[in-house]
């Protein structure tokens, strides 16, 4: 089944990465970016018939429901996309495919990071209650991982940067230069958590190792935000307020959660996710203007530009070398500076990628607008290099 | 009181084994590593499943593994991972590939962060953390060690 150029995104909102939102609630950030993406789109809220948020603690189920209560919609289609940093790619190819099914005609796709000072220093799950205790969080990882200390994702993303090194080498340079160019783009956007504060790669390399041998500007930095598209049928997109971005492909792949488990630490499910996406849009990789991957981590961008196929496999720390990365240079990547320079506002910073390649595409991207941008390829990764979501983007049908 | 010499209690994490876990935390205790073995292809799965991934109609045995392994992947955590953690840096976390092809997250010990290298042979050793749990981590092997996976205390 083929979804090119049926459905569209018409409508995208963002709320300005922050490091705090004290006392926000995720439900009001959700509303609030969710409402001004159907105006966005020039709809009025009636006329959205469907509904995708991610799930979040804060409501801890049913979570569609409340929020379509909350904003007063009445839905044919609504549901909850749980696929980590790939979500928000993920909603739009799932809004998509269920407009294309004649499931509604009108997806309101929901993301937001809500953030407090003082729940940052406790750990990030329930402490575990011992052997004699019941904990909520009895996955696999919980048992086999976390007792190593196995924790977060910075330990994941170091044991495949080493990973990489060890197969195909890397410099500390190359991958510093990732870091560099999306600061570059981050101050062309005041939006962006670190406008204004520009980098060099020796900044990078004398920034403190984290985890060896990533160091701290290698990593993204956790924020409050929040993003949402409305994605239509074609169409009712013609008829928009703004230009529409079509959904031209869409890929997925998935085959472990865990790195651990994961069939090969340098050779990822982005190649299946990709190849989908560009054989459903029937262009080829250097028929795209703007790249909007991922990027948690330097090694992140490395290896999807490898597994994307826009550079060969062991050669992606060559292609950041050989290429200009910078909104303005020959291989534009997240103009609006990466989650490493725009902010990760959670789930929201996964979308970022998906509003900015919109935005590309719409011809809104202020003072880092690509010229002739008429195909974005975006790609969402959940986890540490776990789910997979690719897109591409097209100005025209 | 006679317990005052007592280590400060383990804050860690822990295990929380289930049914279908049991066996290799029981294992461990017993300072064995036990993983599942396919009855159809022969090859072996980690962490413990109720189901065969390799396909239906499959059974999963319960088989002592050798303990030995390489390291297939490591990171050496200069900041800590979590903040139960913060006095154990630096320190590592690796994926071995054990002898029987599964991969597990644990950490290296038994020797300085520096001297770990990918490709460097391993085995299990196991490290009795609490009465009830005992961790599977790895070290070096070496003549002194590589004929068993048992550590001296």
């Amino acid at each position: 089944m083929s979804l090119r150029g049926r459905t569209a995104i018409a409508g995208i909102a963002e709320r300005r990465p922050s490091r705090y939102t004290e006392g926000a609630t995720t439900l009001g950030m959700l509303a609030e970016v969710g409402m001004e993406a159907i105006a966005d789109a020039g709809l009025e809220p009636g006329q959205v018939d469907g509904l995708i948020t991610e799930s979040f603690a804060e409501v801890p189920f049913m979570a569609p429901s409340t929020v379509v209560e909350y904003l007063g919609l009445d839905v044919t289609f609504a549901e909850v996309v749980d696929l980590g940093g790939a979500t928000g790619a993920g909603m739009v190819a799932r809004a998509a495919a269920a407009i294309d099914a004649g499931l509604c005609e009108t997806v309101v796709c929901l993301t937001a990071a809500r953030r407090e000072q003082r729940t940052t220093a406790g750990p990030r799950r329930s402490a575990s209650t011992g052997w004699a205790g019941r904990r909520v969080d009895r996955s696999p990882y919980a048992e086999f991982e976390e007792p190593y200390g196995a924790i977060g994702a910075n330990f994941g993303y170091a044991l495949i940067a080493n990973r990489y090194q060890y197969e195909y080498g890397v410099t500390p340079e190359q991958r510093a230069e990732v870091a560099v160019a999306q600061r570059y783009n981050a101050c062309h956007n005041p939006d962006a958590l670190f406008f204004g504060q520009p980098i060099t790669v020796d900044d990078v390399l004398s920034s403190p190792v984290i985890v060896d041998p990533l160091h701290m500007l290698e990593i993204v930095m956790p924020c409050a935000g929040a993003a949402a598209v409305v994605v239509t049928s074609s169409r009712r997109a013609k008829k928009a307020k703004n230009r529409p971005a079509y959904i031209l492909g869409a890929g997925e792949h998935t085959t472990h959660r865990s790195i651990t488990y994961a069939p090969s630490l340098t050779e990822t499910a982005i190649k299946a996710s990709a190849d989908r996406a560009f054989q459903m849009a029937g262009i080829r990789r250097k028929d795209i203007d703007v790249a909007s991957l991922y990027d948690c981590y330097t090694i992140t961008v490395i290896l999807t530009l490898e597994d994307a196929g826009f550079a060969k496999k062991g050669r992606g720390g060559a292609f950041v070398a050989g290429h200009n990365l910078r909104w303005d240079g020959d291989f534009p990547l997240n103009p609006h500076g990466g989650q490493l320079s725009f902010g990760q506002p959670g789930l929201a910073g996964g979308m970022s990628h998906v509003t900015e390649a919109a935005r590309q595409i719409m011809g809104r991207a202020a003072g880092r607008q690509v010229k002739g941008c008429d195909f974005a390829f975006v790609n969402g990764n959940g986890g540490i290099m776990s789910e997979q979501v690719s897109l591409i983007l097209g100005r025209n049908r | 009181m006679s317990d005052q010499t007592a280590v400060p209690a383990y804050n860690k994490p822990l295990p929380e084994p289930n049914t279908t876990s049991l066996p290799f935390w029981e294992g461990a205790r017993e300072h064995r590593l036990r993983i599942q073995r396919s009855k159809k292809t022969g090859r072996h799965v980690f962490y413990p499943r109720n189901v065969s991934p390799f396909g239906a109609g499959d059974e999963l045995d319960w088989v002592d593994a050798s303990g030995r392994g390489i390291v297939y992947a490591f990171t050496v955590a200069r900041r800590p991972t979590a903040p139960q953690w913060a006095q154990d840096v630096p320190y590592v976390i690796a994926i071995v590939a054990l002898e029987e092809g599964p991969h597990l997250t644990t950490n290296i010990v038994g020797c300085p962060p520096e001297e770990v290298t990918i490709g460097m042979p391993v085995v299990a050793v196991f490290e009795d953390v609490t009465p009830e749990v005992t961790l599977v981590k790895f070290g070096p092997a070496s003549p002194a060690n590589g004929a068993s996976s048992e550590q001296t205390p």
